[in-house]
């Protein structure tokens, strides 16, 4: 079932809160709070909403360390997140994993990736055990374009083909494999061509526009339910910060940031939501129930314990 | 009792694993129809389908990748990489991937899947379809790592390792799958980490596994007919390793070697003897030695390959020269 009208103002409050999550998180860093790297989905909230949303809770996604968005749009909650960042005992991982590797299977998130293109056959993987046990749970894949380069991901799509995996791959374009320029390192860097290759459906969509990004996924995701047949998403988006924090974003102009801020999926839904009749105030108390969610996120974290030494010892082997 | 060789007993294991759970499917190439190239999954495509034997195309990081995913679900895939070599193709799966799910996730995860493998040389195959990995697996936290030298252990210990529930490389040798012993009919398990003493003595302490084991007893003969007797320990399992075993052993002999096929250069003979070291400084009345390959690619020509792997003569002298 598309995206109703009803359910956009619930869908711009939680774009909002990975919005801020994010911000939250810079603003940490740059204090010294937070530990190794992190690297912000800011401007990329709709692939992650609209990603998500259509999934229920049982079906499972892969994602990366750029993937904070599709952790907490799949349900993980705030609070475990935040703890998780500060490296607190009660994060979502025991503080073992950190911002690259957040996991929460009861909401069908599995484990985060640091290796570009490392989790997109875990999805797979998931998608096979599904079928084989009779189960019409679907699974997705969630990575950037700089994937699309790696031998493992053309061995996946090939495999989800053969096999006829329950599996939606879902490719953020946003235009930078880490510091370069895509286009630059990629033949046919159109990756919904790549997939379409292996004879697989494969769609390219401009994923800021949140609604179609759902859609599309919702589309898909009936598709793998019902038939056991993978599909390809390539959803067109734009990050607004560097790569990672530190980055000094030597690579791209601050006017073509600038312009990008203008197509950013939170505004646009914004003004879609102003020409359905809310007012500002109502998307002003949308935009204050996101941040009292971070505010008591980031309490909870900092009034969280740090673990105890002993800790590094556990839950290496079931 | 029945005697079988290594690649029947490998077989009755996955079928009775199989029929036992059915979370259990073997994956690889050509294992299905084919049967596998050591023919360790024969018949099993017949008796449980193709959802649960399953053909792959040459993908090994794919496959293997899929197979973690599917683990993490809850089944039990039992891969087969044609020859352990292979294994470096899908290297960031097994242990980037599928040795760190469970630990990066503080424990929300379980990877329990078991990769098989034959490694070794011996019979000329060359540089890339030669080697041996277990130091490299060994040196990983989060993978278990099994070498099983006769059928009996083969069986027992396959059987153990996919109930585990943990990612775990199972190491076979392509020169054991012809080797022949006796294995009960009956269903029984090895434990992982217990070492098997195979040979009793008091001289000195022989510790080796997987082909190695074999060159291992047959150089304790010779030495016997000597007048050495020599206690050789199959160590079964490389991680966890069990040292308790090999101290026991040495509290006796007071001396130590350890032998494999794999590189001497950090390898698990060197491991073993640092840990000797720590755990028992005073035990030995002679430096422990470690015998393995020597430190080049492994080459195809007789007497090249010879002169690198380990021979059971090697075994002798090193033993003479220790006494």
């Amino acid at each position: 079932m598309p995206l109703s009208i009803q359910q956009l103002p619930d869908v711009y409050r939680q774009m909002l809160v990975i919005r801020k999550f994010e911000e939250a998180i810079r603003t940490m860093f740059a204090q010294g709070k937070i530990r190794g790297s992190f690297h912000p989905c800011i401007g990329q909230e709709a692939s992650a909403v609209g990603g998500c949303w259509p999934l229920r809770k049982d079906d499972v996604i892969s994602c990366t360390y750029r993937g904070h968005g599709q952790a907490l749009a799949k349900g993980l909650h705030p609070r475990f997140a935040m703890a998780e960042m500060l490296g607190k005992a009660t994060g979502c991982c025991k503080g073992k994993g950190g911002s690259m590797h957040f996991s929460d299977p009861d909401v069908g998130l599995l484990v985060a990736n640091a290796i570009v293109a490392g989790g997109i056959p875990h999805a797979a993987g998931a998608a096979l055990a599904f079928k084989m046990s009779g189960s019409d749970q679907v699974a997705a894949a969630f990575f950037g374009e700089g994937a699309i380069n790696q031998g493992v991901f053309h061995e996946t799509l090939n495999l989800a083909v053969i096999w006829k995996l329950p599996v939606i791959f879902i490719c953020e374009n946003n235009l930078y494999s880490e510091m370069t320029p895509s286009h630059e390192t990629t033949s046919v860097s159109e990756a919904w061509l790549r997939a379409a290759a292996y004879g697989m459906e494969a769609v390219r969509i401009d994923a800021n526009d949140v609604e179609l990004m759902y859609n599309t996924m919702e589309t898909a995701v009936a598709k793998a339910r019902a038939g056991d047949e993978p599909t390809f998403i390539e959803a067109m988006t734009y990050r607004l910060y560097g790569h990672m924090m530190g980055d000094p974003e030597i690579y791209r102009t601050k006017e073509e940031v600038a312009e990008a801020r203008e197509r950013e999926p939170i505004h646009r839904l914004g003004l879609r939501l102003k020409s359905l009749g809310l007012s500002d105030e109502d998307l002003a108390r949308l935009d204050a129930e996101a941040d009292e969610i971070i505010v008591d996120a980031v309490q909870f974290a900092e009034n969280s314990p740090a673990p105890t030494p002993d800790e590094a010892f556990t839950d290496v082997f079931a | 009792m029945p005697t079988i060789t290594y690649s029947q007993a490998l077989n009755d294991a996955l079928r009775e694993e199989m029929r036992a759970d059915p979370r259990v499917f073997v994956m690889g190439e050509d294992i299905g129809a084919y049967g596998g190239v050591f023919r360790v999954t024969k018949d099993l495509l017949a008796e449980f389908g193709p959802q649960r034997v399953i053909d792959t195309p040459i993908s090994e990081a794919g496959f293997v990748g899929l197979a973690v995913g599917a683990a993490m679900m809850g089944m039990r895939p039992v891969v087969e990489l044609m020859f352990m070599d292979f294994a470096l193709v899908a290297a960031d799966q097994i242990l980037n991937q599928a040795a760190k799910m469970r630990y990066m996730s503080g424990g929300k995860v379980s990877v329990p899947m078991v990769i098989r493998a034959q490694q070794g040389g011996g019979r000329g195959n060359g540089a890339q379809h030669s080697q041996s990995f277990e130091a490299w697996f060994a040196h990983t936290p989060g993978l278990k790592v099994v070498a099983p030298s006769t059928p009996y252990d083969a069986k027992g210990l396959l059987k153990s390792a996919i109930r585990d529930g943990n990612p775990i490389m199972f190491i076979e040798h392509k020169l054991l799958y012809n080797t022949k012993g006796e294995v009960p009919e009956s269903d029984y398990h090895i434990p992982l980490g217990k070492a098997d003493v195979k040979r009793v003595g008091r001289d000195i302490t022989l510790v080796s596994y997987s082909r190695s084991l074999l060159h291992t007893l047959e150089a304790a003969e010779t030495l016997s007919q000597r007048g050495i007797e020599a206690e050789v320990i199959d160590l079964r399992t490389i991680e966890p390793l069990d040292m308790h075993t090999i101290l026991e052993s040495i509290r006796g002999t007071a001396r130590l070697l350890v032998i494999h096929e794999a590189h001497s250069n950090c390898g698990v003979g060197a491991e073993i003897i640092a840990r000797v070291y720590e755990q028992a400084p005073n035990a030995l009345v002679t430096p422990a030695r470690r015998l393995g390959a020597k430190h080049v690619p492994i080459p195809v020509a007789e007497p090249l390959e010879n002169a690198v792997l380990p021979q059971p003569a090697d075994i002798v002298r090193l033993v003479e020269e220790m006494m």
